[in-house]
């Protein structure tokens, strides 16, 4: 195509009258384009800049070291130790399950294992570790860093989990940690985010539940920065938290090994407190558990046969479970009655083995009678006549005013789980639950610890330690925090006269020390160390007239479950008393035959911490208590013996 | 005989044309491909690999491939542009049966040493052919119908092409540059007065029927459209794209984060962050400062362009220079324009700084056709 000059010029004529046009709109856009970039760079950079921060910056919590549990000398009851768990990343292994198959033939790792590992290593991302094995012991760890050239991918990693080095011994008043629930997330009082922390864990039961916000220390935390899908690039902060505070207890961990041993396999449970500062040395229930299991994860036929056990191990009888007090409850009766001047200690009241009021026929569990009797011979010799007598004269609801006063049917404050508060029934209670007036029978009944009347373990050795000093101690299972000493409160007296305590004194003491009384057979032979105690047999059952007609059967002619509660309280040395215990037998047939010699070795075991001089046991049992005490398998206390570490 | 062809004796041969080479425009070409290795470096955390060393590989190829275009006098080109822009419509086909899908729904061609995607290269072959035909055809029939018909279909058959695809942010750009082509030409205002008349009256018909007895799309298709026009609809696709990118950029300030500090690219946070986005990490880790000067650098290389065409007295020459320097303003316009959230995200790289061999071979390509233009420029005018 050939063209004129003057065509030429025509066309860059208009070429650069629509190049205007068109390069004028773009520069228009460029414009744009500019204010854009300074809307957002200049403008409002504050505000992207710390969406940028927000993209990038995750808050990642640290979970606090668990507070160790000690008892009152140092010995570690619960504290963490170090395990070792297997981790593998699956970017890192490549093939996963040929990985897991070499790491099967180290470390024991079965078909279903490789399976649930396979299936979480696939669901996550590939940098995120998924545990293979928990809870490895050094040697298998050392094992697979030995092979480690051939699993990649695999790496140790160490934590820290709960343990309870005296397994069954504390395991109801310890208590023991477990995984947070759904329940425990939705409690309104306690929401700290560590809870949401994968495994995290707190206390479930026992103290370990009542003071876990005290163990379980406050939550540190990391800053660090995560990409697009979440991998940690780098930590750019890093607070630790607070580890959870020490505590140690009242307990003594050597007289509780005893205790629990002494328990064996029955059902039954025992106390001991300090008299004047309400320090609970020991608290057994039998038969107990390994509280070891249930923070490994117990298996469903181990939690099965716990829950099946008619002995209930899971329960903590030394406060859940209530009893009716039988004869120990006879000092609140006779308290009552002396205090309020119905009764005169030498007053003496004519059993014959039965007593006659309302038409009925009350039977004292001696059939025979126990002729005349006054207030110190019916504490020892426990006569159930003469508390039919005076507890028809104090009338119940005074009997159950002494019988608060002493620590019984409240619920007194320990860290413990499921408390029972028992009960002191009145004339008000009746009529308020059963709707039915109290009857005279009801007052006979309750006079010696029968009918509605039901007291803890824990609450009878309270009522022993007021009874012995005088003064209203209450029990306690914490000394310190964190190296914080828990006060002792000054306790207050009862407001009864010194006189009128030293009789209910002297009829325990004769109930122990004379011959007559009914836990003669578990006296102390020491005499500057002498207990004193009341032994008690409770039924479980009224007795039917049949059986009335042809003669009570004998204990071990009874199935279990219908066999009286055996129960005795004691406290000691007699002149300058520094120790109450309490021991309940369930269905142990007799107190005198089953409590009383159980509560007697505890007292001794006590009374010379654990190294009891055989001159303190009657004569002719020395050989029977020698052989008991060897048979028990006590933990070796003693330093370096391993069995008791110990924490300053 | 041309008024090219009359003033052959002034144009420089052989070896004195590197003498008349537009050396300005070099130095920005150059300058803005820096700029680029520099953004891959760092995005690749201080490392020219993967990106960074196979970039400047592309660009020193398409260095030689610029000069070696521009030697070639300008009226080779200007004979021989139906027959290259014939060859990418094959390469259209081609790819249409025998290629491979990547990000998005652009299509290419392995050729072994190039990934080839011929919608790139179709960008320039139009504009080139567009040039040609109208230097070919008198000034007095340019806005004829008939002749109004030929180039709306030289246009449309590619863009029919390419929407099949379909990569339809290709296909508004092939329709956006071979428009400019036909205004710069000078076809009648009117024409491009009804085009737009329609094409917004079509829309907004489409867009009003919506939801009526008489809905001309189905309901897919429209929210199709919405995503397309408000990412934010699609929070987890192109929505989270363009929000990332917005906080990369916003988050630079007036200085920007410093070399290799920008957290939304190094944490992954950016999508594409090599390739359509580079923009954003610029702007994250030089700021303000560092966006408006690759702006202005790119505002510079286009005004070399358009001083250049416009001082250019031969129509195709002229045609040709100023129809690349908008195709040119049409790459970095919407891809700017997309990262800060102004335009849809349409598949647009940033010119001679994101990553890909196509882009920067045809951009090189392109360039070297500005310089041809410019070396072969007539000297004197009668």
């Amino acid at each position: 195509m050939r063209r004129s000059p003057q065509d030429s010029r025509d066309s860059a004529l208009r070429i650069s009258r629509r190049a205007l046009v068109l390069f004028g709109v773009q520069a228009a856009a460029v414009g744009a384009l500019g204010m854009r970039m300074h809307q957002l760079q200049m403008v409002e950079t504050d505000r992207f800049r710390l969406l940028a921060e927000e993209n990038r910056i995750a808050l990642r919590l640290i979970p606090p070291a668990r507070g160790p549990i000690l008892d009152r000398n140092g010995i570690v009851l619960a504290e963490n130790e170090q395990n070792y768990r297997i981790i593998i990343v699956r970017e890192e292994a490549r093939d996963v399950p040929a990985v897991l198959e070499r790491l099967s033939r180290i470390v024991p790792l079965d078909e279903d294992a490789r399976e649930r590992v396979l299936r979480d290593v696939m669901r996550r991302r590939p940098f995120v570790p998924v545990t293979v094995l928990d809870r490895l012991d050094w040697d298998q760890v050392a094992a697979v860093a030995i092979n480690a050239p051939a699993l990649p991918g695999i790496t140790a990693d160490m934590g820290l989990s709960r343990i309870y080095p005296l397994h069954h011994d504390t395991a109801h008043v310890v208590g023991y940690v477990g995984p947070v629930s759904d329940a425990d997330l939705r409690r309104a009082d306690d929401q700290d985010p560590i809870l949401q922390y994968p495994k995290f864990q707190i206390g479930k039961v026992g103290v370990e539940a009542r003071l876990d916000r005290d163990l379980r220390g406050r939550a540190g935390s990391r800053r660090i920065e995560v990409n697009a899908v979440g991998r940690v690039m780098r930590e750019l902060e890093r607070h630790e938290g607070t580890q959870g505070a020490t505590v140690r207890m009242t307990l003594d961990a050597q007289l509780q090994n005893y205790a629990q041993a002494r328990l064996g396999e029955e059902s039954a449970s025992a106390v001991v407190m300090d008299v004047h500062s309400g320090d609970i040395l020991a608290m057994a229930s039998a038969p107990s558990f390994d509280p070891n299991l249930f923070v490994e994860g117990i298996s469903v036929a181990d939690f099965r046969a716990l829950l099946d056990n008619p002995f209930r191990p899971l329960a903590t009888k030394t406060v859940q479970g209530t009893y009716p007090p039988g004869s120990t409850f006879k000092m609140v009766v006779a308290l009552a009655a002396v205090a309020d001047g119905l009764v005169s200690p030498d007053e003496t009241v004519f059993c014959p083995g039965h007593y006659d009021t309302a038409g009925r026929r009350f039977h004292c569990w001696k059939r025979g009678g126990h002729g005349r009797m006054n207030l110190r011979d019916a504490l020892s010799e426990s006569c159930d006549t003469y508390f039919y007598d005076i507890a028809q004269r104090v009338g119940i609801d005074r009997i159950a005013e002494v019988s608060e006063l002493l620590g019984l049917g409240l619920r007194h404050d320990l860290p413990l789980s499921g408390i029972a508060a028992g009960l002191n029934p009145n004339r008000a209670w009746k009529q308020r639950v059963h709707g039915q007036a109290w009857r005279v029978g009801d007052t006979i009944n309750a006079g010696i610890g029968q009918g509605y009347v039901l007291s803890s373990p824990v609450q009878l050795a309270v009522m022993t330690a007021r009874l012995a000093t005088g003064r209203k101690v209450a029990p306690r299972l914490v000394r310190a925090i964190d190296g914080a000493e828990e006060p002792v409160p000054e306790a207050e007296a009862l407001g009864f006269s010194e006189a009128f305590l030293a009789q209910m004194r002297a009829g325990m003491y004769d109930c122990v020390n004379r011959r007559s009384g009914t836990a003669y057979a578990s006296r102390i032979a020491l005499r500057e160390v002498a207990m004193s105690g009341k032994t008690g047999t409770s039924q479980v059952r009224n007795i039917s007239a049949a059986e009335r007609a042809t003669g009570v059967l004998r204990t071990d002619q009874l199935p279990w479950e219908r066999r009286n509660h055996a129960l005795f309280v004691a406290f000691a040395p007699h002149d300058a008393p520094r120790y109450a215990v309490s021991v309940v037998v369930e269905h142990g047939g007799s107190g005198s035959g089953t409590a009383a010699p159980i509560a007697r070795d505890i007292m001794i075991e006590t009374l010379f911490e654990g190294a009891p001089p055989i001159e303190a046991w009657p004569t002719e049992q020395r050989g029977r208590a020698e052989r008991l005490r060897r048979e028990l398998n006590l933990r070796d206390f003693s330093p370096g013996a391993g069995a008791g570490r110990t924490r300053a | 005989m041309s008024y090219l062809e009359q003033n052959l004796r002034t144009i420089p041969s052989g070896p004195r044309k590197l003498l008349h080479v537009n050396w300005a425009l070099v130095v920005l070409t150059v300058t803005v491909a820096c700029i680029g290795f520099m953004m891959l470096y760092s995005i690749a955390g201080g490392s020219l690999r993967p990106w960074a060393e196979p970039q400047m590989r592309r660009f020193a190829a398409g260095f030689v491939l610029m000069f070696a275009v521009a030697l070639v006098p300008i009226w080779l080109w200007r004979n021989s542009a139906a027959l290259i822009f014939g060859l990418s419509l094959v390469l259209l086909v081609i790819v249409e049966f025998f290629g491979q899908v990547g990000m998005g729904a652009q299509r290419w061609l392995d050729l072994g040493f190039i990934r080839l995607q011929p919608s790139e290269l179709t960008k320039i072959t139009l504009v080139l052919l567009l040039a040609s035909y109208y230097d070919w055809l008198d000034l007095d029939k340019v806005s004829r119908p008939l002749w109004v018909l030929v180039p709306l279909v030289i246009i449309l058959v590619p863009v029919a092409m390419v929407l099949r695809q379909p990569d339809l942010g290709t296909a508004l750009l092939l329709l956006a540059g071979g428009g400019a082509m036909m205004f710069l030409a000078g076809v009648h205002w009117l024409y491009f007065a009804v085009v737009i008349a329609l094409g917004s009256g079509g829309v907004s018909l489409i867009l009003a029927s919506r939801g009526t007895s008489w809905q001309l799309l189905q309901d897919y298709q429209y929210r199709r459209i919405d995503t397309f026009l408000d990412p934010s609809n699609d929070p987890l696709g192109a929505g989270y794209h363009i929000t990332q990118s917005t906080i990369a950029l916003g988050s630079g300030g007036m200085t920007g984060r410093g070399f290799m500090q920008g957290t939304q690219s190094r944490l992954n946070f950016l999508p594409e962050k090599h390739t359509d986005f580079i923009f954003t990490t610029l702007a994250e880790e030089f700021g303000f400062i560092g966006g408006i000067t690759l702006l202005g650098l790119y505002v510079l290389i286009i005004v070399f362009c358009v001083v250049s065409g416009l001082r250019n007295r031969d129509r195709f020459g002229s045609l040709l220079t100023l129809g690349i320097a908008t195709t040119l303003f049409l790459y970095f316009g919407v891809n700017m324009g997309m990262v800060m959230g102004l335009l849809p995200v349409v598949g647009v790289p940033l010119p001679l700084v994101s990553f890909g061999g196509s882009a920067m071979l045809v951009l090189m390509l392109a360039l070297g056709l500005v310089q041809s233009a410019h070396i072969h420029r007539p000297r004197k005018v009668l």
